[in-house]
């Protein structure tokens, strides 16, 4: 029997079992992907809120404020990289200079330090490529960049470290009560008997939420489609740009990524498909079309890629956290949309916290809080990096030549204790096949390392587990 | 720190025939950088036959056609350096490299050619809305996968881009037993050559859909198919005659891209026709003592001209190491009349080879036309062109004595003309 | 008399060709440049040949090559490519293998030996 099942490897998911590593008990994530952070995590806009925009006196405000200034600790110690780089929200008519003042009213309100109102002319100074007909700007220099993906392995490799274990490629069925107040977890493959179970399941957790309580709620998959350009156009803008929901309609946000590309979106189409993250010609084009109303000079044909991401929107926007009334020890992480990149710590310590209290589990005396992150080379001084390819020569074969990842950058990706085992794994993890060729050069280089590594064929070899296989077979054994 | 006269940024065909030329000219300290485990660039890769007419009077496959030149760079002992990849230039020219064996090193060079190819334009970069499962390669990492690795991508394919190795794939992977449904062309011509058409659609009746493209990719996991729709005279799909097609794999020929990530970090501008750097008629960038040649510095067709360039940039590598930078006046090389770009963008003509060849390719199909160059107001070259066309590169070729002739000429103009 | 449009593959140009059969045999062509395309006309309206280029399964490789390149020495009727894939699908070459050696005779029973076009060691 488990302390806890914490059911789906998103971000809030792999945030609950880090800060729940703290306790002493048995802990056990399931994820029904093959790796970590596949669903709502993997396709978002990478930022960490400043907490102006969601309502004053909601959960979603609360969680933002607490979760952004949780940041700086919490990526000094996984490791990971994290930047203030600040937010601007574009008023770009007249007309919508007091929808401005409520919102920096909104943000004052929920405890974000620091904003401002700027003029026209200290924004065009901060971003020169933000549209002429701009007349103002909310400039919150709390708002930040991430990578959710890295976020996501440190915060799972760091409950790792500390005890918990996680169980890929697991789908849970059901969940129902067992025997003395424990909980069911019936997977595909077996069934799991825990003391509490924690829903962050993303656009499921409305499903996992109504198999055990009668206050039905309503999650919505909500679609959103995004461009990525190249670093060559990363420098486009600096800071987080929004446009304010106005007169002229709701925009898109540009910002620069943590690795320095530029990622343009998204938009909003609510659909029935929880499995529906594909793009659409009208989306994207919609992408294009609202983000030059707010930046100027956007060059588009640097596109690498574009994808789509579902948002679980519950229908009263908000956050669903802790134990329904009539579900003790189901611990609710429900309806987490945007801002829940920037509330998942916040979420997941918070709900840790609910789950040791109700549980009475004492706290570990040697818990270890820091994780250290596979080496970068790129992080490192000329003479360092040197030192490091005589120390260990993978580090001196270069397998993606577009974001230069090595061999050995590669290796400890799929070495480490929440290992890639896939190509999109080996990518989020390394880059590798994430840059302006889009995996073109390399892919069929990691395909091959990916096989030495897990003693495979390369036929078994897929993108992201399940169907997704690159090969079909040997070329002649099919003539 | 290391130091050579003539560092060659890439072992491909450009990489290999502009050492080889440098050397004939009198350069002997010279060092060929390759990425890859092996000599010869994407020619290994491409195992049909076609290549060396020009050069060789012979159709080579392409392993045949860089072990020629492999032999050479062998035979006159050029230095080279293998799974060795270059990080960065600087614009003093030192080359900051990483490989296994070297780890990071630095080398001090004379003079630079860039030589590092081009790269496929991958799917983001078409803006092909649907799923994103397994399943989309390039034409070019399908090529590689079953020819070098000996592996099949997929059984049921459809192919979007005629260009030649999109046409090229479509035979390869119809000999290795899979299904190719169809190729879809967006424009109402073939990017690839005719004989392509015949050799590997024809032949095995595959069809052509021009003015087609793919709307939709299906498939969580693999792909499961593709929407195609007929596209209007931009390139904008019409409503109405959306075509599902079931298939496991989607190939991608839709262009190269000049790979010029070293020349942008060396401060060199790309000329936004060619996405590679301006070059004059020895082939030197903006930097002097940095030349390109070859799909870095446009994409050809056909590999004998990327040689013939490479080797003009060897020696102009070579002049360069002997006489210093050319401080000659330069005259840029002015193109209208269709014509996009041309490879030089300009020219010195106190510093003139035997004789001069301006590549260029024209925007948009042409019949009956004639390319014409002007010296100032005169008229030194003239000929007829039944058809040209943007998949097509053209060429000129202008004899010394011309400029000879026109010493004092101010102004230098390539325009096509009613035949 | 028959008339038949081609385009010749002899070389990048791809000429397009009229040739003209008298009672189903080649009698002229018109539209080619060189003398290649003539004989290339002649040919495809008779006996349509061409070069098969593939891979064969390579082992022993100190480079961990995996395939070696190939083509058949001169071109073979067109209706027997697939029979010469077959045969090459069987072959396993040892390495080292140079550029012409001999990887199967006769393949697909066109009496055209399948050549490898690459050197593997």
């Amino acid at each position: 029997m488990y302390d806890t099942v914490i059911i789906g490897g998103g971000v809030v998911g792999c945030a609950v079992a880090r800060f729940l590593s703290r306790f002493r008990g048995s802990f056990c994530l399931l994820e029904r992907e093959n790796d970590v952070c596949c669903g709502t995590s993997k396709a978002n806009s990478a930022i960490i809120h400043a907490g102006f925009d969601a309502k004053a006196g909601t959960l979603m405000a609360k969680y933002n404020v607490l979760g952004s200034r949780m940041m700086p600790e919490l990526a000094r110690e996984l490791d990971i990289p994290f930047r203030r780089n600040g937010s601007l929200v574009l008023c770009m008519d007249r007309a919508d200079l007091p929808r401005l003042q409520a919102l920096y009213e909104n943000g004052l309100q929920n405890g974000v330090e620091g904003l401002e109102i700027i003029d026209a002319r200290r924004l065009h100074e901060m971003e020169p490529n933000v549209s002429r007909s701009a007349v103002a700007a909310l400039w919150a220099p709390t708002g930040g960049i991430v990578c959710p993906f890295g976020m996501t392995v440190a915060l799972g490799e760091n409950a790792i470290q500390n005890g918990v274990e996680f169980r890929l490629g697991t789908r849970v069925s059901q969940v129902r009560p067992g025997e003395k107040g424990t909980w069911l977890v019936i997977t595909e493959k077996e069934t799991l008997v825990t003391r509490a179970v924690v829903n962050a399941a993303g656009v499921y957790s409305g499903v996992l939420h109504n198999m055990v309580s009668k206050d039905k709620i309503h999650i919505t998959p909500r679609r959103g489609e995004y461009l990525l350009l190249d670093k060559s156009a990363g420098e486009t803008v600096h800071s987080t740009v929004f446009q304010l929901p106005g007169v002229l309609g709701k925009g898109v946000l540009v910002t620069p990524t943590i690795h320095g590309n530029l990622l343009i979106g998204p938009t909003a189409q609510d659909t029935e498909d929880f499995e529906g993250t594909n793009t659409t010609a009208a989306g994207l084009a919609q992408v294009r079309e609202r983000a030059q109303k707010g930046i100027e000079n956007i060059p588009f044909r640097q596109t690498i890629t574009s994808f789509a991401g579902l948002r679980a929107h519950e229908e009263g926007h908000e956050f669903i956290l802790g134990q329904p009334r009539d579900a003790k020890n189901f611990f609710d992480c429900a309806g987490i949309e945007s801002p829940g990149l920037s509330a998942a710590p916040a979420i997941g310590l918070e709900i840790a916290n609910q789950v040791a209290q109700a549980l009475k589990l004492p706290e570990k005396e040697d818990f270890v809080p820091t994780r250290q992150a596979p080496i970068d080379p790129r992080k490192l001084t000329k003479d360092q990096w040197a030192d490091l390819v005589r120390r260990e020569p993978e580090y001196g074969q270069i397998i993606c030549r577009c974001e230069q990842i090595s061999q050995g950058e590669i290796l400890a990706a799929i070495r480490s204790p929440l290992g890639a085992r896939d190509l999109d794994g080996v990518k989020r993890r390394t880059r590798a096949g994430m840059g302006r060729c889009q995996g073109g050069f390399c892919a069929p280089r990691v395909m091959e390392i990916l096989a030495r590594e897990l003693g495979v064929s390369q036929k078994e070899i897929t993108k992201a587990g399940g169907g997704s296989g690159m090969i079909c077979g040997r070329a002649k054994n099919e003539v | 720190m290391e130091q050579f006269d003539l560092v060659v940024i890439g072992g491909g065909p450009a990489g290999l025939a502009a050492a080889c030329a440098a050397f004939d000219s009198g350069v002997r300290s010279i060092l060929i950088l390759e990425r890859d485990r092996e000599l010869g660039g994407i020619l290994n890769q491409c195992i049909h036959n076609g290549f060396g007419l020009h050069t060789f009077g012979q159709e080579l496959t392409g392993p045949e056609y860089a072990a020629r030149y492999i032999r050479q760079v062998r035979e006159r002992g050029i230095a080279y350096r293998l799974n060795t990849m270059v990080l960065d230039i600087s614009r003093e020219k030192v080359v900051t490299a990483i490989s296994r064996d070297r780890g990071l090193s630095e080398i001090a060079a004379k003079a630079v050619i860039l030589a590092m190819g081009c790269r496929e334009r991958p799917r983001g970069a078409l803006n092909i809305p649907g799923f994103r499962p397994a399943g989309i390669y390039t034409a070019g990492t399908a090529q590689r996968l079953v020819n070098v690795e000996g592996l099949l991508p997929g059984r049921e394919v459809v192919i979007l881009g005629s260009g030649d190795i999109g046409l090229i794939m479509a035979r390869r992977m119809t000999l290795e037993g899979a299904k190719v449904k169809l190729v879809a062309e967006l424009m109402p011509y073939s990017g690839g050559l005719k004989r392509n058409i015949v050799q590997c659609l024809e032949d095995f009746g595959i069809p052509l859909k021009l003015s087609h493209t793919v709307v939709d990719i299906a498939g969580k996991e693999r792909v499961t198919g593709v929407t195609i729709a007929r596209v209007d005279g931009r390139g904008t799909p019409i409503p109405g005659t959306e075509e599902h097609i079931p298939c496991d794999t989607l190939l991608l020929s839709c262009g190269l891209i000049p790979e010029n990530e070293l020349s942008r970090s060396m401060g060199l501008e790309l000329d936004p026709a060619t996405n590679g750097p301006r070059v004059n008629q020895r082939l030197e960038t903006e930097i002097p003592g940095v030349f390109a040649a070859g799909n870095v510095l446009h994409v050809h067709d056909l590999v004998d001209f990327v040689s013939q360039e490479a080797a003009a940039a060897g020696r102009g590598a070579a002049r360069f190491l002997a006489l210093g930078e050319d401080t000659s006046c330069q005259i840029p090389i002015e193109a209208s009349g269709g014509i996009r770009y041309t490879v030089p963008a300009s020219v010195s003509p106190r510093e003139m080879e035997e004789q001069l060849t301006i590549r260029f390719r024209v925007g948009s199909v042409m019949n009956n036309r004639a390319v014409a160059v002007y010296l100032d107001d005169c008229q030194v070259y003239r000929r007829k062109r039944p058809v040209m066309a943007p998949g097509e590169m053209e060429q000129v070729v202008l004899p010394r004595d011309i400029f000879r002739a026109h010493g004092d000429a101010k102004r230098i103009r390539i325009l096509t003309e009613e035949a | 008399m028959e008339k038949r449009i081609l385009t010749c593959i002899g070389c990048p140009m791809g000429c397009q060709l009229e040739v003209t059969l008298e009672k189903g045999a080649f009698a002229s062509v018109t539209g080619n440049t060189c003398k290649n395309g003539a004989r290339y006309a002649q040919k495809e309206v008779t006996d349509p040949r061409r070069i098969v280029t593939t891979t064969v399964r390579v082992e022993g490789s100190r480079e961990n090559a995996c395939t070696v390149p190939c083509k058949t020495a001169q071109d073979v009727p067109k209706d027997l490519i697939f029979a010469v894939m077959e045969d090459a699908a069987a072959v396993v070459a040892t390495a080292p293998v140079r550029i012409g050696d001999v990887l199967k005779e006769n393949a697909g029973g066109t009496g055209v030996s399948l050549i490898a076009t690459k050197n593997v060691n």
